[in-house]
């Protein structure tokens, strides 16, 4: 156990971690998979870590999602 | 530096080109018809990334300090933008998703860049200050604890003059220390959000094993990781 978990947490870096570019490329796709109830972070464990990691992707996967949910309605 | 991987589904595989639904394909044969019926999917298309981007400035608002005419214009700006870019890669779209989807992708994208824009129009701190009495509040430290923290901190910030890149540190003072948002650090920098992000994250990775090699983060928290 870690005396420090918030700085450990944003330390930690994830090898999975695929980047931003590919993130973006598939966020459409990763989208309509969460928003269908399909275990996405499953089939792309990479843009999951991703997102988790990365604040502005993680902001424009909150973003599209609630688009698709129609939250912007 | 290390490389970021590629990735795949778990099954290997790509996605794949998919069968359009009738929906999607409407879309792109109206986008792609003449005249009168090209003009009308247009206005539809910028109507429904006007909807979005002022549905996403109104999510992100409150964070950002947007309010009023302001946030309408970076609104309709977003739109107008992501209107262009969806012309212009129209012809990347693969079907892997709605068209709609995707389509809206790039409203969101354009909200991004613009805030990231629109940071340096009030900027809370100069680019090249580094704040570090900020860490033990953003980090959650107990004050009772705060000799054992002053230790931790020393060694961070040793670690960040003796193992970090010149880029790699002012990356890190930028976003960690001033708390500025990478979007609006990568208009500064005149970089992109992938690079960006890869210097952090190979930052945060050094400092980790120096903090770990040094005795103040568990050793066994890195190996899973």
């Amino acid at each position: 156990m870690n005396d420090w978990p918030a700085l450990d947490d944003f330390l930690r870096t994830d090898p999975q971690d695929v980047g931003c570019d590919r993130a973006m490329e598939m966020l459409h796709v990763y989208v309509e998979l969460v928003a269908a109830g399909v275990p996405a972070e499953q089939r792309y464990p990479g843009i999951a870590a991703h997102l988790r990691a990365c604040g502005p992707c993680g902001e424009d996967f909150a973003g599209l999602l609630a688009a698709v949910r129609g939250e912007a309605d | 530096m290390a490389t970021m991987p590629v990735e795949r589904s778990v099954d290997g595989s790509t996605v794949p080109a998919a069968r359009l639904d009738p929906e999607s394909a409407e879309w792109l044969r109206a986008l792609a018809g003449p005249g009168p019926q090209h003009e009308a999917a247009l206005a539809r298309l910028h109507g429904m990334l006007v909807r979005i981007a002022r549905a996403e400035v109104r999510r992100r608002g409150p964070r950002v300090r947007i309010t009023g005419p302001e946030l309408d214009d970076l609104a309709y700006q977003a739109a107008a933008d992501a209107l262009m870019a969806i012309t212009r890669k129209i012809g990347q779209f693969r079907g892997e998703s709605r068209f709609t989807t995707w389509a809206c992708k790039f409203a969101i994208f354009e909200v991004s860049a613009k805030l990231g824009r629109h940071f340096w129009r009030h900027p809370v701190v100069p680019l090249d200050a580094e704040d570090w009495d900020r860490l033990p509040g953003r980090f959650g430290f107990d004050p009772a604890r705060e000799s054992e923290w002053l230790d931790l901190l020393a060694a961070l910030r040793r670690a960040v003059d003796a193992k970090l890149t010149p880029r790699q540190r002012e990356v890190f003072v930028a976003i960690v220390l001033n708390d500025v948002p990478l979007d609006a650090l990568v208009i500064e920098l005149g970089s992109s959000r992938n690079a960006i992000y890869k210097m952090l994250f190979d930052a945060r990775r050094k400092l980790r094993a120096a903090l770990v090699t040094d005795g103040y983060l568990d050793r066994a928290t890195e190996e899973r990781s």
